[in-house]
């Protein structure tokens, strides 16, 4: 037996998944009924327990071109049941090997809708798994008292790269110079600018601006990363000084410290939002996007005034902010993931956007 | 953009009758489209031939034409109600196509009536299989190499070019009609000549086979501003070759990774693009290459189709009538999503279950027909089911099913092969049971890989149908007193029922279901809601699973429970599910809470706003109960949904559960024939002598006793299986050895046989005190024609008034004697003065929409509330009056897609479908119904006729009357003779094997116009197989009763008097002196 404790006591017991041992973190849920791998390395995720709310995890076994970092990074990751005999043309290993390869704690076979339900009646919440069956409910209770709250943590420097490194992708051309601030960022944003002929430069997100200004870069990209953006006053006060050098993008956690470079405020969701399937409102074209999200804080409206943000992109769910746009300078960002992976290819227009205002 | 406000009046066509390939899939379509349009105040104009749909209720539009679905009658119809209009994607291939035909022949553009939904160019786009694949090759996606070709020559030379296997695809046919498999240059010769005879314009696209890819579908939804949607994924567990509507089907998709989704969602979405349907859903289907990924597109419906409502039922998302209301000019964004209320429509459905459809097929009622599945669709039904995981949603969907099985396996019912090679056999091509013998492979000790190479079914389901037997195998070894707590929760996790479960722990279901529930192993009930518990769900739309929790809100409201008629089946169909529909609304009405449980994909009843809540589920006793335990209705109603539900009252009841209407004891004194046969004497009714017999010997010596000809069939029946009648003891003696095989529990019942009777249909509503004659309907055909099988007249045609008054005495004497409270139907057969009571059957009959439909009182609504006690007395129902107009029922047959099988009519039901003709004349009404069916009558040319002996003294008559109609006769020598000596000419031709030309070459050269060709038993049948099949190929009118043929001529004469009018089902019910249609 296996179980995870809530901070608010709910138990929910099922069976061991992974590597043997305990995991504690934010338990939020993913409702991407694919993409599991993407997921699972998806850095945004550090500091979580994610609950997949497909049932069925694993299917097609795990890739090496399925990976969004260079390791796992879910605190924890809870299924309904896994698949230990995927079925794929170009398989690798299957699911759970890799979890424990990563030493991933994991656990199956609860009823993961309850727990999804849980979540969104009572908010994302901190969590502990364990694998002990002899361990008490009060040692449990007492265990994941102790798990410290994303809230107020600085979770980036944790995830973002040690040292700057250069990212070229064969084939891609270099026509333009990107700074590529690493919040935690993935993959396939790196992808994606450098499909479109950006040679990118990923740098620590604690890089001083004079670092930055002497690559002379065309554009300056914020990356997607965990946890709450208050908490990386670091980057927002170099965002600060940066605003207005040079053509400047964000995504995720980029937008929400773009947005507070610039005044706005950050506040956290009840439980975020996490899959495939949301849909965003682009005011200017009046169309409708299928974005693939991961967030637990966003962007207040009312804060954006006088911040000389204008909201360009509007969550049809709920409302909230999904993106914005200076009105003088190039600089914009989104709080959604136009890179999908895993997701829709509805936004990848906005890469466009990014590599027109470095041409113009 | 907010919607368009220049429309105003708009014209729906709907798919017309029931047929393998189109099923009442499109009447929840059209039904959604109705409200839809409705709720935006446009006035609906709707053209349907087929009666026993809720689209066609007359209050669903404001003007409701039960016309024949031809080009024809629609321009009469747009003529006389000039629409703004038209939206032809809610009626399947059939709307598309007599759109294409109005749009073609100028109509829409003479009337100025616009298209919406999908443009004439983007119709063509997807339908035309050389403009698809060019705008396929624009937009730099593949398809199978292929080609066109109009005659043999063109076809060897592709065949050639592209190699062996091919698959050969006739141009503009629906549900792959026509379509097969060719391993070689011999069955590849047949093939084509096959699918061109198939096509309206005699063609044939030949394509490289890419049998064994894995398939996929996505559902996909555009609106005006260029938003596209993909609503769900669906994969196929039967790969490539196997068309989808036979294929086992599962969504979401399964075994792709999200890189290999999103490049198939992109694929879609450029194709809704390149095509161009402007506003609504459509289908696209792929294949990928389980070797390396390769991606191909297969085709494309831009319309909604089976898998859009199978989409809609396992998401929650009704593409439907988003579609209709995007038709109108809203944008996904402006839609809410009903189930969510707060989010927009404008997203793509998460689900958190598995969805698992899998067809039902009916080959028993086709001897001789090909059982292996192939590009042209063959099932005649689906059940859907819903599970957390693919192996509890798979086992749910077997046994949804009702084909006697409960799960995969493990109920001691597999039939084994009887070797290795007749196992590889039934792996490698596929069949209807192939899932069962994928158990027997295993049990060989078959790896995955090797039953993988033969059937091609992938890994990862061939894996999950292992983890479901190995689980079973370690069952089998325990007894209920040895078995763990958690394995046996593991086994109901795995979807095993307990009817598996006792058979393999080796107790009764009761016990076994005893001793479940006191380990408190219960399912709970989870939400389908769209997007996966993100948002709290409004709708009460369930499955069960075996979870921790349970989101069923009940309410202390009264509720009333109506079981549904599961996967559609020859014999129960569309018809049923309307009567549980209107037994929902009816209740609704009244202030009731209603619950519905069903297992059918396609239906009405199984839309989420149909009833209060709605419960996919199999109709299973153990299913029903547990959702019985959870709701404690006030009564459950199993008269509305054929012998589904009927059959699961006596459990019901036994277990305490209050039964709504007739009870239980009155159905089986109806269905128990010593019972009944009481019954029947103290009314001082007669009954066709019969007995019943439990042996071989036995059953000659009652058929001695009562003399030929006898009708004989298992004491268990539905729509007449293994019904026949028989004339000597040779072939009762095959009977009986067949039939006690087919059935080994139940006796044979025999019947005296009454020849050359008239049979009568009623269909009445009975209080407990009063009894309401619904309406009474005359065959066409003779007794002994499956009623289902034979066409009607409402009201009769030929009976005398006498008669008549008699059979509303007995009518009433059974209701109240058997303590009807609800609908009956009882037939009778009328022969020389004597009327025969030949059936009762206490519940909702098949027959009950078209008589509603015919009369305009609602059946179904009023025998629902007179089940919760309303009475009769308290209603104002009048019958309907003889003389304001004539409605014909007529049948619709699927000889077509069985080319080895015979077509003669006889006591086995086989029709799928049925269409209502209706006229003031009798002689239009069969006329409309005949063109309805697909087999309009011609109104000159020539007839063949070829009857038997015992026909023959009344042929003359008939052909006299042809005569008289300015037809030519042919007939084969002996009859030609015959017609002769009775002053009537007519042309000689040769038997088959007498000579050319024969009849048949007549008909390959287009020279015969109709047929009468009663059956001449067996020494001549080759002849007339031949004779069949090619009638059936060209769709020449073959009419095999002389009943029928009298009609026909009656038909044709009124046809030949004047001209074709339409009139709206408001206007005759008008006639009828009714006000509106509700009472």
């Amino acid at each position: 037996m296996a179980r995870l404790i809530l901070e608010d006591g709910r138990i929910f017991a099922g069976e061991a998944l992974g590597y043997r041992g305990t995991a504690q973190g934010e338990v939020v849920f993913n409702t991407s009924m694919c993409g599991y791998q993407e997921i699972m390395t998806d850095p945004s995720y550090h500091g979580q327990i994610v609950n997949m709310t497909y049932p069925l995890i694993g299917n097609y076994g795990v890739h090496s071109e399925d990976t969004e970092s260079d390791r796992v990074r879910v605190s924890g990751f809870i299924v309904k049941e896994i698949c230990s005999y995927p079925s794929s043309w170009r398989s690798g290993a299957d699911l759970e090997t890799y979890l424990i390869e990563n030493r991933i704690v994991g656990l199956k076979g609860i009823d993961t809708r309850a727990l999804t339900r849980h979540i969104r009646a009572r908010g994302a919440m901190r969590g502990f798994i364990s694998h002990d069956d002899a361990s008490s409910v009060e040692e449990l209770r007492a265990a994941v008292d102790k798990v410290p709250s994303l809230v107020g943590r600085d979770l980036v420097q944790e995830v973002t790269a040690r040292e700057k490194y250069a990212w070229n992708r064969s084939g891609s051309g270099k026509r333009f110079q990107v700074a590529v601030l690493d919040y935690g960022v993935k993959y396939n944003i790196l992808n994606c600018l450098s499909e479109r002929d950006c040679e990118l430069t990923v740098l620590p997100a604690g890089t001083g601006v004079e670092e930055i200004m002497a690559l002379d870069p065309d554009g300056i990209f914020l990356s997607n990363g965990p946890g709450d953006p208050a908490a990386v006053t670091y980057a927002v006060a170099n965002l600060k000084k940066l605003i207005g050098k040079k053509p400047i993008f964000g995504i995720c956690l980029g937008h929400q410290l773009l947005c507070l470079a610039l005044g706005a405020r950050a506040y956290k969701l009840k439980f975020g939002h996490r899959g495939g399937n949301q849909p965003v409102l682009d005011k200017r074209s009046g169309r409708v996007e299928i974005t693939s999200q991961n967030h637990g804080f966003a962007i207040e409206k009312s804060s954006l005034k006088e911040t000389g943000l204008e909201i360009t992109h509007l969550n049809l769910n709920d409302h909230t902010v999904e993106g914005v746009a200076h009105s003088e300078l190039p600089v914009f960002s989104v709080q959604y993931h136009p890179e999908a992976s895993p997701g829709p290819h509805d936004s990848r227009y906005l890469f466009d956007k990014f590599v027109d205002f470095m041409a113009n | 953009m907010p919607k368009r406000t220049d429309l105003h009046k708009i014209l729906l066509i709907g798919s017309g009758p029931i047929v393998i390939g189109q099923a009442c899939e499109f009447d929840y379509s059209g039904t959604q489209a109705c409200k839809a349009l409705a709720e935006e105040g446009c006035q609906i104009v709707l053209v349907n031939s087929n009666p026993a749909t809720i689209m066609t209720d007359p209050e669903m539009a404001a003007h409701t034409y039960i016309e024949p679905i031809t080009a024809e009658v629609i321009e009469k119809i747009i003529a006389i109600e000039k629409p703004d209009a038209l939206l032809p994607t809610m009626g399947g291939q059939t709307a598309l196509n007599v759109t294409v035909e109005l749009a073609a022949g100028g109509v829409l553009e003479k009337y100025g009536v616009e298209l919406i939904g999908a443009s004439l160019e983007a119709i063509r786009k997807a339908e035309d299989r050389r403009l698809f694949r060019n705008a396929m090759d624009k937009i730099g996606l593949k398809v199978p190499h292929s080609g066109f070709c109009k005659n043999q020559e063109e076809a060897n030379q592709l065949a050639e070019e592209i190699g062996f296997p091919l698959i050969i695809r006739p141009s503009f046919t629906m549900g792959g009609s026509g379509g097969s498999i060719a391993y070689n240059r011999e069955e590849f010769e047949k093939a084509v000549v096959w699918g061109m005879e198939s096509s309206p314009i005699q063609e044939v696209l030949i394509e490289q086979s890419i049998l064994g890819w894995k398939e996929y579908e996505l559902e996909v939804m555009r609106d005006q501003n260029d938003n596209v949607v993909v609503i769900c994924s669906i994969e196929n567990f039967d790969p490539m070759g196997v068309h989808t509507g036979d294929s086992i089907t599962v969504a979401p998709a399964q075994t792709l990774s999200d890189k290999e989704y999103q490049v198939m969602r992109n694929a879609a979405l450029a194709i809704m693009r390149e095509i161009g349907v402007d506003t609504g859903g459509s289908n696209v289907q792929f294949a990928v290459n389980p070797d390396n990924g390769d991606l191909v597109v297969i085709e494309m419906n831009p319309r909604v189709s089976r898998s859009s409502a199978l989409a809609s039922k396992a998401t929650g998302f009704p593409i439907a009538k988003i579609a209709a209301k995007l038709a109108l000019g809203y944008t996904l964004d402006e839609i809410p999503n009903d189930i969510t209320k707060e989010t927009p429509a404008s997203f793509e459905p998460m689900i958190d279950y598995v969805v698992t459809k899998i067809p039902r097929f009916a080959f028993e009622k086709f001897p001789g027909g090909d059982t292996t599945l192939g590009p042209q669709m063959k099932s005649v039904g689906e059940a859907m089911s819903i599970g957390r995981t693919f192996k509890e949603s798979l086992q749910k969907g077997l046994r949804s099913l009702e084909t006697g099985r409960f799960g995969l396996g493990n109920d001691g019912k597999e039939e084994k092969c009887a070797n290795l090679e007749e196992l590889i056999e039934k792996l490698r091509l596929p069949n209807a049971d192939r899932i069962f013998y994928l158990q027997e492979a295993l049990e060989r000790g078959m790896s995955i890989d090797e039953i993988f190479e033969y059937t091609k079914i992938d890994r990862w389901f061939l894996h999950n149908i292992k983890e479901i037997l190995d689980l079973g195998l370690k069952l089998e070894k325990l007894t209920i007193d040895t078995l763990p707590t958690a394995l046996l929760r593991q086994a109901k996790e795995y979807g095993f029922s307990d009817k598996q479960l006792s058979y393999l722990l080796k107790v009764s279901e009761k016990e076994l279901r005893e001793h479940r529930e006191g380990s408190d192993i219960r399912p709970v009930f989870k939400t389908v809601d769209t997007c996966a518990a993100e948002f709290e769900a409004h709708t009460p739309y369930y499955y069960s699973s075996y979870e921790s929790e349970d989101e069923v809100r009940t309410s202390d409201k009264e509720k009333v429970m109506i079981l549904g008629s599961g996967p559609n089946r020859i014999g129960q169909g569309i018809e049923f599910d309307y009567t549980c529909v209107h037994g929902s609304y009816a209740l609704r009405e009244l202030g009731y809470e209603t619950i519905m449980v069903n297992s059918n994909p396609e239906t009405v009843s199984t839309d989420y706003d149909t009833s209060d809540r709605l419960y996919f589920e199999p109709l299973t006793a153990e299913d029903v109960m547990a959702i019985i335990k959870k709701e404690n209705p006030l009564g459950v109603i199993v008269q509305f949904g054929g012998q589904t539900p009927l059959k699961l009252a006596l459990p019901l009841y036994n277990a305490g559960v209050p039964i709504l209407g007739t009870s239980p004891d009155s159905i089986d004194i109806a269905e128990n024939r010593e019972r009944f046969k009481e019954i029947i004497d103290k009314l001082g009714l007669v009954q066709p002598d019969s007995d019943v017999s439990y042996s071989f010997e036995g059953a000659i010596k009652i058929a001695h006793r009562i003399g030929y000809p006898v009708l004989v069939r298992p004491s268990y029946v539905l729509g007449g299986r293994a019904m026949e009648i028989i004339y000597d003891d040779e072939k009762l003696a095959t009977y009986m050895r067949s039939a006690i095989q087919v059935n080994p529990e139940h006796p044979v019942l025999i019947d005296k046989f009454v020849e050359d009777a008239t049979e009568i249909d009623v269909d009445a509503l009975c209080d407990g005190e009063d009894v309401f004659i619904g309406g009474i309907m005359e065959h066409i055909e003779q007794a002994g024609i499956h009623s289902g099988d034979s066409a009607c007249a409402l009201p009769p045609i030929s009976i005398e008034e006498e008669v008549i008054v008699q059979i509303k005495e007995m009518t009433r004497q059974l209701a109240l004697e058997l303590k009807v409270v609800g609908p009956l139907n009882i037939q009778f057969a009328v022969s020389r003065g004597t009327i025969y009571v030949l059936e009762v059957n206490p519940r909702a009959s098949r027959t009950l929409p078209f008589v509603s439909k015919a009369t305009g009182v609602p059946l179904a609504k009023v025998a629902a509330r007179l089940m919760v006690g309303k009475k009769l007395k308290d209603m104002n129902l009048s019958e309907l009056e003889p003389g304001n107009y004539v409605a014909v029922k007529e049948a619709v047959l699927p000889f077509v897609k069985f080319p080895g099988t015979d077509i003669i009519l006889g006591p086995e039901m086989r029709s799928t479908g049925e269409v209502m003709g209706i006229d003031t004349d009798f002689g239009w009404a069969f006329a409309k119904s005949q063109a309805a069916a697909g087999q309009p009558l011609p109104t000159k040319g020539s007839l063949f006729v070829s009857v038997n002996d015992h026909d023959k003294p009344l042929v003359a008559d008939v052909v006299k009357h042809f005569v008289e109609l300015g037809f030519t006769i042919v007939a084969t020598t002996g009859k030609a003779r015959y017609l002769n000596e009775h002053g009537l000419e007519a042309e000689t031709v040769f038997k088959v094997k007498e000579g050319r030309p024969t009849v048949v070459d007549l008909l390959k050269d287009g020279k015969i116009d109709i047929i009468v060709n009663t059956p001449l038993g067996r020494a001549s049948k080759f002849d007339e197989l031949s004779i069949r099949r090619e009638a059936i190929k060209r769709q020449i009118p073959i009419i095999t009763t002389i009943a029928a043929a009298k009609a026909a001529a009656t038909g044709i004469a009124a046809m030949r008097r004047g001209e074709l009018q339409v009139k709206s089902i408001q206007e005759y019910h008008a006639l009828a002196g009714r006000t509106s249609e509700d009472s």
